[in-house]
């Protein structure tokens, strides 16, 4: 297992050395001078210039790019001229809060999802089945911070269930202490319930706007693989040696049309990581979305670059620990590779 | 099957009429609802084992003999409509049994072992495991017992190092070893009856010889009543008391398994053994059949389904009844002018 992880870090070598490229292009492409915002308004030509040497934007690109790669070897993602705070600093503060909001998104996507593929696959074409068709065409229709817009109109304007879309907790609460930066398990760990509470509270909304428009690509896949293993010979078989109906569904059938969800959910997470960005922003979620989106308004590209590295790494890891997974699962897979 | 029944020697019973059959499937007809029209894959099928006999079902592909042994098991597609028919088995009117009581029934009194060993196993369990659910399902054995049980029960289907076997997922195993571990699975709690759909085809010709007498060395030894599905007669003549012909759902002929083999009397089974290899005759006398089976589709089906291919038909063969004469001997033919 251990030598498998290795061989699999490896081959994600090239992809992390693309993703160091791209962000070091993207910040050079994007519209804006730095040196301008950063001198402010008021300035004289001279300062602009003297800012940009000090930043080293007069240098030629290949210069450029060896610093960037010398700054990044010594974990150093620059210096954001908004909150005047090093890039690593503001990211590693910000990441639990996206990454309890992602994965919130993924779980609930991923729960509703199979459970209505299952249940449409066991009565092709029953109730259920036409139901989970029309939800999911109105999820993949909707796009996610829409989908946040309507959630908020509803649930806390017109109804009043939800609080008000303003970050990861009200204003009575203060954060649990630190473990893992998650506010719903830190809550739990410190035994602080009325913390806990709050926390589920400010992050159901956003979470099921992330999350429900990959509902739907989990529950079409989930629907086909098990209707494809329910019509296979061992699934005939099981029912030949008599198991319980829920042991032929669960143990043999799902088991098995998992498969194909494990690999799609890699997919359905690079699409959350984007839609992350605009759903943090419509309920003000201090993560590092929404702080790339305010960078990037004001032409502050270390915060920008710092984030879609931040991104690709996470997407390498996720891509990982599917794999690892998909291992788990798939005794065979370790055959073929 | 009463308890005298059961201990008398096989013999006795045999020549004890009038016996009860394990199983009984009387004029039973299924048809599939498909967008391309309605296949009348059975057409009044017959067929009768008892205990401790050996059934042999033969036929080409496409015969319905797997739909017969679905029917039985009552793992039919949805599609399938069963339209005719009775299925009695033990006593049980099985078309009439709650998925309940089937399902208690199913790998208990009622087995079967499939036509492709590894894809009738899940892919992705031990198959010590899969052995393991069956017996906690139906054997009275506990999780913690299982592993031996199974073990045990992988040393008596002959797969040598079981204990190390069991943890094997069906990709590591050979063929016939995954056809081992069906019949281990298939015989785990000592059902009644057994239907072996086509076990050995897709195996090598030394294996099949092999898993043959295994399934039918365990039958006789534990006096289970067996249908044996195969495409090939001489296997079955070889392995069964008594042999049924079928023919495009139909059954054209039903005998002890020596008489058919010895003096066929459908046109049908003629052309079989005619087409099946014999000790003692080349190889380059073996007569292909000629023609295809009808389309099952066809909504004017002649009563004969096999008049198209046969030599011997004349127009009154198409005319519904399709005869199923009887005679003294026990045997049964499906035809207006049998040879
Ligand atoms: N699920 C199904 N839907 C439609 N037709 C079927 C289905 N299963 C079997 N049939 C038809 O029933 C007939 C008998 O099939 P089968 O019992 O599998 O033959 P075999 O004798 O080779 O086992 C064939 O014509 C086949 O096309
Ligand atoms: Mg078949």
């Amino acid at each position: 297992m251990l030598a498998v992880m290795a061989r699999r870090m490896a081959a994600a070598l090239p992809t992390l050395a693309g993703v160091v490229v791209v962000t070091f292009l993207l910040a050079r492409a994007l519209p804006g001078d730095p040196a301008a915002y950063f001198a402010g308004p008021a300035a004289t030509r001279e300062a602009v210039e003297q800012i940009r040497a000090a930043l080293g934007l007069d240098r030629p690109l290949h210069e450029q790019f060896l610093l960037y790669l010398r700054d990044l070897a010594r974990g150093d993602l620059g210096v954001s001229i908004t909150t005047g705070q090093p890039v690593l600093h503001d990211i590693l503060a910000r990441l639990p809060a996206s990454a309890e909001l992602t994965l919130l998104g993924l779980l609930f996507a991923a729960t509703v999802g199979i459970t209505l593929g299952v249940l449409a696959a066991l009565k092709p074409n029953g109730w259920l089945d036409n139901a989970c068709r029309v939800v999911a065409t109105l999820g993949v229709c909707l796009p996610a911070f829409f989908t946040g817009l309507l959630l908020i109109y509803v649930f806390y304007y017109l109804l009043g269930w939800a609080p008000a879309p303003l970050g990861r907790l009200d204003a009575f609460s203060s954060p649990p202490p630190y473990v893992t930066g998650f506010f719903l398990v830190d809550s739990l760990l410190a035994g602080d319930a009325e913390t806990f509470v709050s926390a589920a509270q400010q992050i159901a909304l956003p979470a099921i706007a992330l999350g429900i428009f990959a509902v739907a690509p989990i529950a079409r896949i989930t629907r086909g693989s098990m209707l494809a293993v329910m019509g296979s010979d061992f699934i005939r078989a099981a029912r030949a040696h008599g198991l319980s109906r829920r042991k032929v569904v669960v143990a043999y059938a799902l088991r098995n049309a998992l498969l194909p969800v494990v690999t799609t959910l890699g997919m359905v997470f690079s699409f959350l990581l984007g839609a992350n960005v605009l759903v943090e922003k419509v309920f003000a979620w201090p993560g590092i979305g929404s702080y790339a989106v305010e960078a990037l308004l004001v032409s502050d590209y270390a915060p920008v670059q710092g984030f879609v590295m931040t991104m690709g790494f996470l997407y390498v890891l996720l891509n990982l620990a599917i794999d690892l997974l998909y291992r788990v699962i798939d005794p065979r897979v370790e055959v073929a590779a | 099957m009463t308890d005298a029944a059961a201990l008398a020697p096989a013999a006795t019973a045999r020549a004890a009429p009038p016996r009860v059959p394990v199983l009984d499937v009387a004029g039973l007809s299924v048809q599939f609802r498909t967008r391309s029209g309605t296949v009348h894959a059975l057409d009044e099928v017959s067929l009768q084992v008892h205990r401790g006999e050996c059934l042999g079902v033969v036929g080409e592909s496409g015969s319905g003999k797997s739909v017969t042994a679905y029917a039985v098991m009552r793992l039919l597609d949805p599609a399938a409509r069963i339209t005719a028919g009775r299925i009695t088995f033990g006593g049980m009117d099985i078309l009439a049994a709650s998925e309940r009581e089937m399902a208690d029934l199913r790998g208990r009194e009622l087995s079967m072992i499939f036509q492709n060993p590894r894809a009738a196993l899940n892919p992705i369990r031990q198959v010590g495991m899969q052995i393991a659910d069956v017996l906690v399902r139906h054997g009275g054995v506990t999780r913690a017992e299982a592993p031996a049980r199974a073990a045990a029960l992988l040393a008596e289907v002959g797969i040598p190092d079981p204990v190390r076997r069991a943890k094997a997922y069906p990709f590591e195993l050979s063929g016939g070893m995954c056809q081992r571990v069906g019949i281990a699975l298939a015989l785990a709690c000592r059902p009644a009856l057994l239907i072996a759909d086509e076990p050995t085809t897709g195996l090598d010709v030394t294996t099949q010889a092999v898993i043959m007498d295994l399934v039918l060395g365990l039958a006789r030894a534990r006096g289970m009543a067996t249908v044996l599905i195969t495409h090939d007669l001489g296997l079955a003549s070889e392995y069964c008391d008594r042999t049924a012909v079928m023919h495009a759902g139909h059954v054209v002929e039903a005998a002890p398994a020596a008489d058919l083999f010895a003096a066929p009397r459908h046109p049908y089974t003629a052309k079989l053994i005619a087409a099946t290899p014999q000790p003692g005759r080349a190889l380059s006398d073996l007569a292909a059949i000629p023609g295809g089976l009808p389309d099952l589709r066809r909504g004017d089906l002649p009563a004969c389904r096999f008049l198209d291919r046969c030599e011997r038909a004349e127009p009154g063969c198409a005319v519904p009844p399709l005869p199923r004469h009887l005679s003294e001997d026990g045997r049964m033919v499906a035809c207006r002018h049998p040879l």
